[in-house]
């Protein structure tokens, strides 16, 4: 199971988390459609290393990026999301 | 060589050793008509049908590892039609047409079982939705029975119907036609009948680039070598984003894990395949005795096939307030294979931008039961360039068209499936 480390909480398991999407998937809402379908619908899906963003749901609720590999599951570099509260 | 019972009889009477092998294991050709990635169930029946029903000789199958080792040999062989939307319920339900002549088509016995689909019900909600269900499925001509609580208990009388229960039962929506298969079989069975109009299915070779001149793909760069291909139909499951992005495609899809697993065999106990409106969670019993168990996808992407104990838990837990007994059996094994989550939790069965490159995928975790109809589905697209009618729909680019096809209504993302 992933311990995945919140900066707010600490070393927490991963059911207290959810997947939202990859980093690449996060768009403006007033983009052009084509833009939107691109950013939206179609994903790198890589095997390796993947930028994500992630939600502290059954915790602090604070969202979250962080580096995950898709094929080891080993996390590096978790941020909270948005500037220093 | 025909298998039968006299067959059998001999093989029997000689010890079991003078069975010949149940398909070549050549080496690729330079180049083929068609080359299909993938030796899955889906593969391997696109191969078959393209073989014998579009006459096409010169087909290989490459496969990575060994046939059916992937989605095809980890699922929980559950096979039904009783789907919401039409276009679902037109695919799977022309699918489920092939299950019920499969062993007979192929020569290979599939161990499909007909022994009735059920999803129960817990609420009034969830009959209510289940009595839409079925009137959606009696309206495209499948048939369905909602079941009171007394009909369910008859079927089912290990689910726990007391006064107590941790998760009341209602009543349930029945398909008596769906049911299990054996999954090994059916790939096996395949390989074989499909060996045997000439299709060269080639084990431990993997597609590692594709070819493209000109906007039309001309080749596979595999681990045994170059080979040429007039059209190349990627049919890989969880790994459909990796492959098409050989042609610099992205896709609508992300890979994500599913666990199953079973118990100790016991004697019979489960007759039927037991689903939830509610619940994520299924229960059946294998020939072998194992109870079947599995529930919630994991919900993140993931190419690791090992999953989080937490969703086995959840799911154990579920099986048990359904079926108490189950809480005396011990837990054999579990496993996880990869699948590939589309956005609407459909699949896709089209052509791509690139001439000649072809996708079935997105089957997310419900693709078994679709193997055959899929593969025939496929096999028309790749022969004549061109999608049937039932495969229509399954297109590429829907998510830009808006024409997505929510079975679930749960919206568009990978992990709401
Ligand atoms: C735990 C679990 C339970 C499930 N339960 C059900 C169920 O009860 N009912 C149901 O209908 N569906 C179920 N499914 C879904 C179903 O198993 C899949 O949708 C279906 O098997 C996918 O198609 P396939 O059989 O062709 O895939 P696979 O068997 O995965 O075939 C794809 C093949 O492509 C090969 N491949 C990948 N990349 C390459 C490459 N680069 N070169 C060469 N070969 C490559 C792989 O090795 C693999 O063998 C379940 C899935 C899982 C994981
Ligand atoms: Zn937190």
């Amino acid at each position: 199971m992933m311990l995945i480390l919140c900066p707010y909480c600490g070393p927490r398991a991963l059911p207290e988390f959810s997947f939202d999407r990859p980093v690449e998937a996060i768009t403006r809402s007033d983009a052009d459609t084509a833009t939107l379908v691109k950013t939206l619908f179609e994903r790198d899906n890589p095997r390796g290393p993947s930028r994500e963003l992630w939600r502290h749901t059954y915790g602090c609720r604070s969202w979250l990026t962080l580096t995950r590999d898709t094929a080891t599951h080993e996390i590096s570099d978790i941020r909270p999301l948005g500037g220093e509260a | 060589m025909r298998y039968s019972a006299l067959s059998l009889l001999r093989g029997g009477l000689t010890g079991h050793k003078a069975w010949a092998r149940a398909w070549r294991d050549p080496t690729p050709k330079s180049r083929y008509d068609v080359v299909i990635i993938g030796g899955g169930g889906h593969g391997l029946t696109t191969a078959y049908y393209l073989a014998k029903v579009h006459g096409v000789r010169n087909i290989a199958v490459l496969e990575k590892g060994w046939i059916g080792g992937g989605n095809t040999g980890r699922n929980t062989t559950i096979v039904r039609s009783n789907y919401r939307l039409p276009q679902m319920q037109a695919l799977m339900e022309f699918s489920l047409k092939l299950w019920e002549g499969m062993s007979d088509e192929i020569n290979y016995n599939v161990m499909f079982s007909q022994r009735g689909a059920i999803f129960l019900g817990h609420s009034d909600s969830d009959m209510l939705q289940l009595a839409q269900r079925g009137d959606a499925m009696a309206t495209a001509g499948v048939e369905a029975e909602l079941l009171s609580r007394d009909q369910v208990r008859k079927l089912a009388p290990e689910l726990d119907m007391s006064a107590a229960a941790r998760r009341p039962i209602q009543g349930g929506l029945i398909q008596r036609r769906g049911g299990t298969a054996r999954h090994d079989a059916v790939a096996w069975g395949y390989a074989r009948a499909a060996d045997a109009l000439g299709v060269d299915i080639i084990q431990n070779c993997e597609v590692t680039g594709l070819t493209i001149r000109g906007g039309r793909v001309e080749a596979v760069e595999t681990s045994k070598g170059v080979i040429g291909a007039d059209r190349v139909g990627i049919c890989v499951a969880g790994n459909s984003g990796r492959v098409a992005a050989m042609a610099g495609l992205r896709l609508p899809i992300e890979s994500h894990l599913l666990q199953a697993f079973v118990s100790e065999p016991v004697k019979p106990m489960v007759n039927t395949v037991l689903m939830s409106q509610s619940l994520h969670c299924y229960i059946s019993q294998s020939d072998k005795g194992e109870i079947v168990l599995g529930g919630n996808p994991d919900q993140y992407p993931t190419y690791s096939q090992r999953g989080s104990p937490h969703r086995i838990e959840e799911a154990a837990a579920e099986a048990m307030a359904l079926v108490p007994a189950l809480s005396r059996l011990r837990v054999l094994r579990a496993w996880a294979g990869t699948t590939d989550m589309s956005f609407d939790g459909a699949p896709i069965i089209d052509r791509t931008p690139v001439d000649g490159l072809y996708l079935n995928g997105g089957w997310c975790y419900g693709g078994f039961k679709a193997t055959p109809g899929s593969g025939w589905q496929y096999a028309h697209l790749l022969a004549k360039d061109e999608a049937h009618a039932v495969a229509a729909p399954f297109r590429l680019d829907r998510f830009q068209t808006g024409r997505t096809i929510d079975e679930n209504g749960a919206g568009p993302m990978p992990q709401a499936r």
